[in-house]
């Protein structure tokens, strides 16, 4: 009961977050174009398109997909490794 | 520096959705000049990677797994809603902590490799100034925070919260000093920094806090749930005793 009582609050908290994120009328620039970019097009050094040019359509989305099931699965794999689930025979047993 | 257009659509700067130093910012000769200051860190870096793996069977998947960690978090853009901006944590002060500084550089640079090679995050002529300022400046800054906060008795969830949080501030501050350098021309350098470091400041701010928060959670969960790592790593000596007296308290066993 406590565990889908978290669960639902999670959830919600969630949704609500990003409700109230996305009815900001903030543009949610990053950092590089509301810092970066802007001092370095004032100084003439406007950025250029990367050389591997992923930032097109919905292709950077991909790639951002596919470098978060990597990265997710990298770490899931060595986080299985070092961190074993705990049995409860285990747990049961005195501390070394 | 050879420029290769190996894959690019179009010629023309375009608003890039990247965090770091954006290709094409930093002219040749800066560019040039902080891949030279990099590179010996990161082969310290793969030197130590190489005979701490030799010595300690475990330190390949750690650093697998840190590895990760940085390479996602780094390019995880978290809106910060007081200034309607985004920005990503480093993790730099975290696998400083736990890996020391040089082989956090190694992992940093290939964070930001990839980034700049897959997701138009960075740059590639870019690598040496952003590998500075995140895995040299950010991860020495969260290792020296986080032992010299040790050595003085500030306990050790603190002390990762401030690693964690200065890590982040300092490579946002040598990341002003680079644009700085860079982009000053005939003006002001003073000037510039201060200008380039006032405007970070409404999004990192509150972005260090956050990362502060994240690696003293994600040190707790380390202490807590495996405390032999922390002292097989050399990261505490008196971990495992502090993880039994936590334990111990809540009447759980320690594992």
């Amino acid at each position: 009961m406590k565990n889908s009582l978290l669960i639902v609050g999670l959830i919600l908290i969630s949704v609500i977050s990003t409700w109230f994120l996305a009815r900001n009328p903030a543009t949610w620039s990053g950092v590089d174009e509301t810092v970066v970019e802007k001092f370095a097009e004032e100084a003439g050094r406007p950025p250029m398109a990367p050389y591997i040019n992923t930032d097109q359509g919905d292709l950077l989305l991909f790639f951002f997909l596919l470098a978060g099931i990597a990265g997710g699965a990298v770490g899931g794999y060595y986080f299985r490794e070092l961190f074993p689930p705990i049995s409860k025979e285990s747990a049961k047993k005195a501390p070394q | 520096m050879m420029m290769v257009h190996v894959f690019s659509f179009t010629g023309k700067g375009l608003p890039l959705l990247a965090m770091h130093i954006s290709e094409g910012i930093l002219p040749p000769g800066w560019a040039g000049f902080w891949f030279l200051l990099a590179l010996p860190f990161v082969a310290w870096g793969l030197r130590d990677l190489k005979v701490l793996s030799a010595r300690e069977p475990f330190y390949k998947p750690m650093v697998g797994l840190i590895g990760a960690a940085v390479f996602v978090i780094s390019c995880m853009p978290i809106p910060v809603p007081s200034v309607g901006t985004c920005s990503h944590p480093c993790g730099t002060g975290l696998a400083a902590i736990l890996l020391g500084a040089p082989i956090t550089v190694v992992i940093t640079s290939v964070a930001l490799t990839l980034q700049a090679l897959f997701l138009s995050h960075g740059g590639l002529t870019t690598l040496g100034a952003d590998i500075f300022s995140m895995g040299i400046v950010g991860g020495f800054t969260g290792w020296g925070v986080f032992r010299l906060s040790r050595r003085v008795g500030i306990p050790a969830l603190t002390a990762a919260f401030l690693a964690g949080m200065l890590s982040d501030w300092a490579t946002y501050s040598t990341t002003s000093l680079e644009l700085a350098s860079a982009l000053h021309g005939t003006g002001s350098f003073p000037q510039m920094f201060t200008a380039i470091f006032i405007s970070f400041i409404p999004t990192q701010l509150p972005l260090g806090i956050f990362e502060g928060f994240l690696t003293a959670g994600v040190y707790r969960f380390i202490a807590v749930r495996r405390p032999s790592l922390l002292t097989c790593l050399g990261v505490e000596v008196q971990a495992y005793r502090s993880a039994k007296t936590v334990n111990s308290d809540k009447g759980e066993v320690a594992i």
